[in-house]
């Protein structure tokens, strides 16, 4: 009897080995799916690099330093942002030596259009240069340096169209009049004293 | 420039070179389609004033650029 039972068990054991084997694979399968899955994720999270954003920024600075010349990297080195001439002139009057408008070009804010005659505020042109390639669902930003770089190049080489693009406002709307006539004051001591610096060897002479 | 990371080199070759060429320009149609734009930084001949040069097609690219520098394109803030 027992026999017969030893038997009847191992013919049973045969006979189920086929479906134990594949179920045994597809639960190792999913298991190692499963495994596999929790070993990702922690590489889709972008793990924190504290340093990154200094090093990019200090690329950037670099960068722009070898691209714009030597006075407006030292506007931006000392004051914060750059003057770009405005290219166009609306009247025979506006041909004089200097440009008829200048823009104020400050890292992640609005540049400012400007008379540099008068000093009157025109106004501000908000403008972003947004991450194109979506996988960072928009979080990332140009690195400060960077993102003056990038409307230095877009005003020096078609001005046109960047301000075609941006949102205009009036002066105010972002930025701080009394902070933009500030700094149009900073600038003005800036050059002052750097055209200053820049007669004193020649007079020693 | 890659927001978040600040300047990434793409590529960099000789363009005398037809390989290094053929590199270059499938890493500049590689940006434009990502809809970057492209520039290149020069000295105004005349004024001597530093400037940049907006590129959309490679031949345009001057021959004597060291460098082509792609930024994403500029919109409304």
């Amino acid at each position: 009897m027992l026999l017969a039972l030893l038997v009847l068990a191992f013919i049973a054991l045969v006979l189920a080995a086929p479906i134990l084997v594949r179920e045994a694979r597809s639960w190792r399968e999913r298991r190692a799916e499963r495994s596999g899955a929790a070993a990702s994720d922690p590489l889709d999270l972008e793990i924190y690099d504290p340093g990154r954003e200094r090093r990019a920024e200090q690329r950037a600075r670099e960068l722009l330093r070898s691209c714009v010349n030597d006075e407006e990297w030292s506007m931006y080195r000392d004051l914060g942002f750059i003057r770009v001439a405005g290219r166009h002139a609306r009247r025979k009057t506006d041909r004089g030596p200097g440009p008829a408008y200048a823009y104020l070009v400050y890292p992640h804010k609005p540049v400012v259009a400007y008379v540099p005659s008068s000093g009157q505020l025109l106004s501000e042109y908000c403008v972003e240069f947004p991450d194109m390639t979506g996988a960072s669902g928009g979080r990332h930003r140009l690195p400060a340096s960077d993102d003056v770089l990038a409307k230095w190049m877009a005003l020096t080489s078609d001005e046109d169209r960047v301000i075609r693009r941006a949102n205009m406002h009036l002066v105010g709307r972002q930025l701080d009049p009394a902070r933009v006539r500030r700094d149009l004051w900073r600038l003005a001591e800036w050059e002052r004293r750097r055209h200053r610096r820049g007669r004193i060897p020649q007079s020693s002479r | 420039m890659k927001p978040g990371h600040g300047e990434v080199l793409l590529a960099e070759g000789d363009r005398r070179i037809a390989e290094d060429e053929e590199r270059l320009i499938a890493a500049f149609r590689a940006q434009l389609d990502e809809g970057m734009w492209a520039a290149v930084p020069t000295t105004n001949g005349g004024s001597g004033r530093r400037e940049a040069q907006m590129v959309k097609e490679y031949a345009q690219i001057p021959a004597d650029a060291e460098r082509v520098i792609f930024f994403p394109r500029a919109s409304g803030g």
